[in-house]
């Protein structure tokens, strides 16, 4: 397809779709799934068919529109007079309706309320804090679009983005539009994007000895990292899931501009309808002469290959993904090099988050200025969190950096249910920390999370109300850490388990003061001396509990004095023996 | 010049950190004149005394008794040294304990292990149940000083109790000092 | 190129293609290894070898990290023996280290590490996990009870026989070493019997067979004479 063929797809597509007086999006991700929203898709199709409306009315099934607490969720937008242009936002002649907790047996009562008033029982409002204090940059089509359909990913303006760069611009243009843009890894780190990309499209491939397998000829690699593993968090998945397609258009536009052929999704074999979403993507993509050689009728040629994780959260460290995609166990190895000088197979290789990649191409779609005015001064744009806990509306959220906690939680979380107090929010999974209630006002950006010991890490969230104990959450995470660590460097490999049993011990009664000085010295240590960013934060929950709930942890050791009295230390007893001696 | 109260314990070891220490062999004769022997596997005394200044712990804390005792002594020792790796790491003594709870290696040694009639020994306050998990004597209490070694050497044994003497610190430094085995 | 760097305020030069760890050999500074080994790659996994370098906010492994113009190096800082110490009495604390009745008692590296880094005690729980010994192998003997996963055999096996019948199995704690698809070592269909492995352990974990208490001699700087005899054909030991 070249940019003429997609403008027709485009609106053919479009047309179609403003021939349809109703539009019914129902939610069809991992999570309405479960509560079979599938088979409520069905039944509207059914009950439409026995109204004769079926030729009026579009189904469709699309990814997550945000509000999981209240799923299975059914949207319908309908044209009030005249015809409805989808994907126009603020159009007057459009009324959205949303209907929450929707089960199959709703199908007739809700088509049969088509064209008068809303179903009143199953309604919630479109009006309400969660939808109108959110950003959607990354999320903008989920829920709007049906992810199995590339033609409409392409109607709401795909791959037009691709076509720009593959046409207009040269990859430093595209490099520099990135890096002016501010984008920073949405992995967690926060690594500025367009100076990864400018080292990769710099780095030489003969600079480092490589064993590129036969068969692929690309000597420069994007890897996009699907490996979401933190608990409670699914931001990734749901742009997989809702929004394959411009996963896809970003890889390759980053492929464009660091000069690469091939590139991999890296999934975690547990999110099947991702991987389901992806492969008939690339399929797509593929047929539709998006992806493969002489994207667009250009000289450039780019692959996508998908790369099932088989379960270990350590494979979302960039070096043990890379070892896992070429087939070896998934340890990380020390860096330097780092993947972009030295990376898939010795290759200089681009690795991304999902949902870095999946603000790219509104970046060049709609320009780094554009990007640039979103966000605070050193974190740009807008972020996507998972929110989850003792929050009103769970969830996903996309907000513009630098918004408080305080706005995410009480505003478009709804605060705390049943009447309990704020405690905590737990930021960036295991590896990041509990912010207590002092900090609710502060604003949500790189900076300022790791200001306060925790870290913006993939986007989890998760709020906990002031029946939680802090030292049970050091602990959750800490056996997920143990759990998880690889094995391959000894302060994380057994200074988990250790940090893990005196938790234990502290939850059992049985640990004394000289415990919790342990726990912090291993702490300190496990820190600054493990091998990868998993052992470097596992012990951060530990430290952030101990640093804002330390009275939780005093409470439950005894006061005995712990075992061991350091040797020439002050405390030790030889002074005591002085009284004898000479 | 008072002398130093001084005893020495044996726990669950060989005994062999004790002969070590009679391997100080003429040394013992000044040692002698430096410290009162209070309680020792080789002195005739039946209670653990009080106002000890200087315990030798041999061996790890392997049964009940050893629990109840090590308790005394820390309660009546200004100092408690871990006196060879059996009561520094468990050692020897410990290696029960992949094997799992006190039952299983009582099977194990008079059960399993036996030709002739074999029966796991019930006589209660014959011999001191066994616990679960040999323990290091640090698990238990807090200790002062520890002297690896299995067993520690005489001269190591030595230089520790002339620094204790002279009322100083020993310095646990190096291999002569250190070295576990 | 040569590079000058500072390593505890001392000057020295190095070749830039050297490691931390080999310029400071050269300069006979020491720096304490455990994964280490002289003819094999280094994987920077034991974390003994950390050391500070000025300008880095990360403690950087001696034994993979490249040298650079004008580096500052500090190798004994007060931290870092802290750590290293850490370190060793993790390492005891995670098997069944018994070195009073072990082969290699006297000739082990974890037990002189223990010594280096001033160990008395271990101040952590021992963790007494129940493992397997392999008696399978007619030559050889692998007990797990003193294994610290050091990884030194498999890159000896893979390397240097380039058999590569030693791999890692399961993660974490939980990781064991294992010959071919974890079968005995005496079923193992790829292993030579070459006892390169054996060589390169630094502990009691490999052995030969018939070895008593204190006997079993590793003999590993014969790996990097191997390495060199056969890659740039030197023989001077």
């Amino acid at each position: 397809m070249n940019l003429e063929e997609l403008n027709a797809t485009a609106t053919s597509e479009r047309l179609a779709r403003m021939k349809k007086r109703h539009h019914m999006y129902v939610c069809v991700g991992t999570a309405c799934q479960a509560l079979n929203s599938e088979q409520i898709a069905k039944a509207l199709q059914a009950a439409l068919k026995q109204s004769g409306q079926s030729s009026e009315v579009e189904v469709k099934c699309v990814g997550c529109p945000g509000l999981c607490s209240l799923g299975p969720l059914v949207e319908i937008e309908s044209q009030i007079n005249g015809q409805v242009a989808p994907g126009a936002a603020e159009d007057e002649r459009r009324r959205s309706v949303l209907y929450q907790f929707v089960k199959p047996e709703d199908a007739g009562e809700i088509v049969a309320h088509l064209d008068g008033e809303p179903v009143k029982r199953l309604e919630t409002p479109l009006n309400q804090p969660f939808f109108t204090r959110q950003t959607k940059i990354v999320l903008e089509h989920c829920g709007k679009i049906d992810p199995e359909r590339i033609e409409d990913y392409i109607a709401v303006g795909g791959y037009q983005a691709l076509l720009k760069v593959l046409t207009e611009m040269t990859p430093q243009q595209v490099i520099d539009e990135i890096t002016r843009s501010g984008l920073r890894g949405r992995g967690g780190a926060g690594f500025p994007t367009g100076l990864k990309w400018g080292t990769v499209a710099k780095s030489d491939p003969s600079a480092y000895p490589t064993n590129v397998p036969e068969g692929i000829q690309s000597r420069k690699f994007v890897i996009c990292n699907g490996d979401e593993g933190d608990p409670g968090a699914f931001m990734d998945r749901s742009v997989m899931e809702g929004d394959p397609h411009r996963i896809l258009e970003g890889m390759a536009i980053a492929a464009y501009a660091v000069g690469a052929n091939q590139g991999f999704i890296y999934v975690r074999a547990e999110y099947p309808l991702a991987v389901k979403r992806l492969r008939t993507a690339i399929r797509q993509a593929q047929r539709a002469g998006l992806l493969g050689s002489g994207i667009g009728g250009t000289a450039f040629s780019f692959n996508v290959d998908i790369r099932l994780g088989a379960g270990a959260f350590v494979c979302g460290e960039e070096t043990a993904l890379m070892a896992s995609i070429e087939g070896g166990r998934g340890v990380p190895r020390p860096r330097p090099p780092f993947p972009a000088e030295s990376g898939l197979w010795g290759c200089p290789t681009l690795i991304n988050n999902v949902e870095t990649l999946a603000n790219v191409p509104p970046i060049i779609l709609k320009g780094a200025a554009w990007f640039a005015s979103i966000g605070t001064e050193k974190s740009k744009g807008t972020k996507v969190f998972a929110l989850t806990g003792q929050v009103t509306n769970t969830g996903l959220i996309e907000v513009p950096m630098g918004i408080s906690l305080r706005e995410i939680v009480f505003d478009i979380g709804g605060g705390i249910p049943g009447g309990r107090q704020f405690k905590a929010v737990q930021t960036g999974g295991p590896s990041g920390g509990c912010i207590p209630a002092q900090f609710l006002d502060m604003p949500v950006d790189y900076e300022s999370l790791a200001k306060v010991g925790s870290i913006m890490g993939s986007g989890g969230m998760i709020v906990m109300d002031d029946s939680t104990d802090m030292v049970e959450v050091a602990r959750f995470f800490m056996e997920f850490c143990m759990d998880e660590s690889c094995g391959k460097c000894i302060p994380c490999r057994a200074g988990t388990v250790q940090m893990y049993r005196i938790l234990t011990k502290i939850q059992e009664g049985r640990a004394t003061r000289r415990d919790i000085q342990i726990l912090e010295e291993l702490c300190d240590m496990v820190k600054h001396t493990s091998l990868c960013g998993l052992g470097q934060s596992a012990p951060n929950p530990v430290i952030s509990t101990l640093r804002y709930f330390r009275e939780e942890y005093e409470r439950k050791v005894n006061g005995a004095q712990g075992s061991e009295v350091s040797v020439g230390s002050e405390e030790w007893g030889v002074g005591k023996l002085t009284a004898h001696s000479a | 010049m008072g002398k130093l109260r001084f005893a020495s314990v044996w726990m669950g070891g060989c005994s062999g950190c004790h002969m070590s220490f009679l391997d100080l062999d003429e040394w013992l004769f000044d040692l002698a004149e430096a410290v009162e022997v209070v309680y020792s596997p080789v002195a005739d005394i039946k209670t653990f005394p009080e106002n000890v200044d200087v315990t030798l712990v041999e061996g790890a804390i392997a049964n009940q008794d050893h629990l109840e005792l090590i308790h005394t002594i820390r309660k009546n020792s200004r100092l408690v040294v871990s006196f060879g790796d059996c009561a520094v790491t468990g050692n020897v003594t410990a290696m029960r304990n992949p094997l799992g709870g006190a039952d299983v290696v009582l099977d194990r040694a008079y059960q399993d292990a036996q030709l002739l009639r074999p029966q796991v020994p019930h006589d209660d306050g014959i011999v001191p149940p066994l616990i679960d998990r040999v323990l290091p004597v640090h698990a238990v209490i807090p200790v002062d000083l520890y002297i690896p070694g299995c067993p520690p050497p005489a001269k190591r044994i030595r230089a520790v109790l002339q620094a204790l003497i002279e009322g100083k610190p020993p310095e646990m430094i190096g291999r002569e000092m250190l070295k576990f085995g | 190129m040569p590079r000058t760097l500072t390593i505890n305020g001392q000057e020295i030069s190095a070749r830039s293609d050297q490691t931390i760890l080999e310029a400071a050999r050269d300069a006979r500074i020491p720096i304490p290894v455990l994964c280490h080994l002289d003819g094999l790659t280094d994987v920077g996994a034991c974390r003994m070898c950390l050391v500070e370098v000025a300008g880095s906010n990360k403690l950087l492994p001696a034994c993979t990290t490249r040298v650079q113009e004008g580096m500052e190096v500090r190798t004994d800082t007060e931290r870092l023996r802290a750590y290293r110490r850490q370190i060793i009495e993790l390492l005891f604390a995670e098997r069944n280290h018994v070195c009073a009745v072990c082969v290699a008692n006297g000739h082990c590296e974890l037990q002189n590490l223990g010594i280096e880094v001033g160990m008395e005690h271990v101040r952590y729980d021992y963790l007494f996990p129940k493992l397997g010994v392999d008696l399978s192998h007619e030559r050889f003997g692998m007990d797990h009870n003193r294994c610290i996963l050091c990884t030194r055999c498999v890159r000896a096996c893979d390397q240097l026989e380039g058999a590569h019948t030693i791999d890692v199995m399961g993660r974490g704690a939980k990781s064991l070493i294992i010959h071919d698809m974890n079968v005995p070592w005496g079923e193992s269909i790829t292993c030579t019997s070459c006892g390169k492995c054996v060589m390169a352990c630094p502990t009691g974990a490999l052995f030969k067979q018939g070895s008593t208490v204190a006997e079993m001699v590793h003999d590993a700087e014969k790996l990097a004479f191997l390495k060199a005899a056969r890659e740039r054909k030197v023989w001077n030991v």
